[in-house]
């Protein structure tokens, strides 16, 4: 339907100039700002997928969460990279070039598989994904152990995470 | 009708940009915003395989999941990190905490 | 159906067949339709924030033994009128430093992260927003979106006091995420689905009854997450100067002030239809007005106890705050829902009345042992500071006078 496809294409540059600002502002905290935009619009695209659970995830976890976190660790180490000074270092005009080159040979790559041009299965997503989904992810014959696995991944993260960004009083107790 | 080339091409479009941003950055807080870019590029492409192929068949949102677990593990503990470098050392940018270089 | 007994819906047939009169086709008529409702339902709920002001301060002067607003019309009711029409009107001073656009941003994200909870409340058996298929976890997800807003406006309002105060807030709202999201699962869990019309419909016996502890770890944590007193730090009226809104004036702050009213109802709207059955009632099913006219009665009772906590109990610390809950509303929520599953695997096949005994049995227990046991521990430790806090301050005493008399 031509609606799904404007929709996409404002997302899509919406996303493309969002992430491109991510990568080029020189003050941190923008970039923290763009990534938050450039993230809502990929919620938005994965709600035209119709992964709707998708859409919600990204909301909490990277929005909702990383992002937050990502803005204090900003805050955190603000005197440290004076915004005005140089934001990119001595190899980045070779590397835009790479990645451009990259983008075009990805793109080229794409278009010449025939499969690129197919359309979505009909009929649309099966209503009880979210059921499916939850019943192979505790199903021992299906996804368990990859779940239990990140969990550990989560708790080990977590502990690290806790430990590594602790204050050390170890000098304080002594007086 | 969307077809699925396109997709492709803004996960393609992002993967380049998050490269870019990972590789030219002298901020180690904004290599990890490239990240960022790359895994949620990645996360669209999985799922954008999984609607135009086969919607009844849940590994690609399974494989979503993951990719957002570990983004998650993988920003907490590099943030940690990072304050931890910045208090001892003041300092942020990638190319001086080079100590072991040589 | 009548005009009667259903009146929202009557009307959105009737301006449906009025447009398609015309000439339109039925469905861009009813997507037409569909997109007018959405216009009105901000429109009502900001309408509606003005009613819930003037409650939520005459609750309050009561509570407090005055007469609350009495002057501005009968029982003060144009009171609140009168308080937007000066918000209205005041200066918007923009302070110099401050980063426009995050600065302008801030408070259209703390109100539009509030309204969009609205869309997916089912109001009664025929009237709700969108009934998306994900309803409970897009409520916090749009939370999420007004966390961002506090966080913009404390960062670009160039003043370090409302930085910190924009940092303590977002800690304690991330934080009591957690313990919101497990206790918001048992509903989940016990109606098989996280559409919040299947939940409603699931309640022919209301999940209160069957699950009181993951119902009052939500109501607890959604008091936390709005930020209204005893977790108000954020914007402690009578403490810290006004927290992360400080350098806001005018019609910003009256958005920051009308968001954290409507989160308040919002929350008991969302309590309501988790908890307390929605619409469910004698005779909602055949009249779905008197659906609304339940659902309305039990959201006000919900937030008149929210109102009446907010009166009566004083302000917590934010390191109460986190040690709260880190240390007691986490492992609660992590228990009640892992009982409820386990309860619910092993019961699947009992009769409903033994499914529902049990389930109300384990969460006694549980609650049982936090209170007996846990507050005996955590009432020990808290003399064990207190006696340590007192002895620190001893000897910083006795040093000074030393330092003093050498």
């Amino acid at each position: 339907m031509i609606l799904d496809q404007v929709i996409f294409l404002i997302t899509a540059l919406v996303i493309i100039i969002a992430a491109i600002l991510v990568v080029s502002v020189p003050k941190m905290i923008h970039a923290a700002l763009w990534l938050i935009l450039a993230l809502a619009g990929i919620a938005v695209l994965f709600v035209l997928l119709q992964a709707s659970f998708f859409a919600v995830v990204q909301v909490i976890v990277y929005i909702g969460a990383i992002a937050v976190l990502v803005i204090f660790a900003v805050m955190l180490t603000r005197k440290a990279m004076q915004d005005d000074g140089p934001q990119l270092n001595r190899y980045s005009v070779l590397a835009a070039a790479v990645c451009l080159m990259l983008f075009v040979v990805l793109t080229g790559m794409l278009l010449s598989w025939d499969g690129a041009s197919s359309l979505p299965v009909n009929p649309a997503v099966h209503p009880d994904t979210i059921i499916n989904l939850g019943e192979s992810l505790t199903n021992p014959q299906g996804y368990l152990l990859p779940f239990e696995v990140a969990s550990i991944l989560l708790l080990a993260a977590l502990v690290g995470a806790i430990f590594i960004g602790r204050e050390h009083r170890a000098g304080k107790e002594e007086e | 009708m969307i077809p699925l080339s396109w997709y492709l091409i803004l996960s393609a479009a992002l993967v380049c940009v998050g490269v870019f941003g990972v590789i030219s950055r002298r901020n180690a807080i904004a290599m990890l915003l490239g990240v960022e870019l790359i895994l949620n590029a990645v996360n669209i492409n999985l799922l954008a395989f999984w609607r135009y192929k086969d919607v009844s068949h849940v590994t690609g949102q399974v494989f979503t999941i993951m990719v957002i677990t570990a983004a998650a593990a993988e920003v907490a503990v590099g943030l940690a990190i990072f304050i931890a470098v910045y208090r001892n050392k003041r300092t942020i940018a990638a190319e001086d905490v080079a100590d072991l270089k040589g | 159906m009548n005009f009667l007994s259903d009146p929202v819906t009557f009307i959105g047939n009737w301006l449906t067949g009025l447009v398609a009169n015309l000439g339109i086709p039925k469905e861009t008529a009813s997507a037409w339709v569909t997109g007018v409702a959405v216009g009105i339902l901000p429109l009502l709920a900001m309408l509606w924030v003005l009613v819930l002001i003037w409650y939520e301060r005459k609750v309050i002067g009561r509570l407090q033994d005055r007469p609350g607003p009495n002057r501005v019309g009968p029982f003060g009711l144009i009171q609140p009128v009168a308080d937007m029409l000066k918000i209205f009107i005041k200066e918007h001073i923009l302070p110099a430093g401050i980063d426009r656009i995050p600065y302008n941003l801030a408070p259209i994200l703390a109100v539009g992260g509030v309204l969009g909870m609205w869309i997916v409340v089912p109001f009664s058996a025929t009237v709700h927003g969108v009934d998306i298929n994900v309803g409970a976890l897009y409520v916090i997800a749009v939370g999420a979106i007004g966390t961002l807003g506090i966080i913009f406006a404390g960062y670009s309002s160039n003043n370090k006091y409302a930085l910190l105060a924009a940092f303590r807030v977002v800690a304690q709202l991330i934080s009591y995420e957690i313990p919101m999201v497990l206790a918001l699962l048992v509903p989940v869990l016990l109606a098989r689905s996280m559409g919040m019309n299947s939940i409603v419909q699931a309640q022919p016996v209301w999940f209160i009854l069957i699950a009181p502890l993951a119902a009052l770890l939500f109501f607890i944590s959604s008091i936390a997450e709005v930020g209204r007193s005893p977790f108000d730090l954020a914007e402690a009226e009578s403490e810290i100067v006004a927290g992360f809104n400080t350098e806001y004036s005018g019609l910003k702050f009256g958005m920051f002030y009308v968001g954290e009213f409507l989160h308040a109802f919002t929350n008991s709207l969302i309590f309501t239809a988790l908890f307390l059955g929605g619409w469910q009632g004698p005779g909602a099913e055949q009249f779905p007005i008197l659906g609304f006219i339940y659902f309305f009665l039990k959201t006000v009772v919900v937030h008149f106890l929210g109102i009446a906590i907010r009166g009566s109990m004083p302000r917590f610390r934010i390191d109460q705050v986190m040690q709260l809950n880190w240390k007691l509303f986490t492992p609660i929520a992590l228990a009640a829902f892992s009982s409820a599953a386990l309860v619910e695997k092993l019961a699947t096949n009992w009769a409903d009345a033994a499914r529902i005994g049990i389930h109300f049995l384990v969460n006694m227990i549980i609650l049982g042992v936090v209170v007996l046991i846990g507050g005996r521990v955590f009432r020990a430790r808290g003399i064990r500071l207190d006696a340590l806090a007192q002895r620190n301050r001893a000897a910083v005493k006795f040093s000074m006078e030393k330092s003093h008399d050498s």
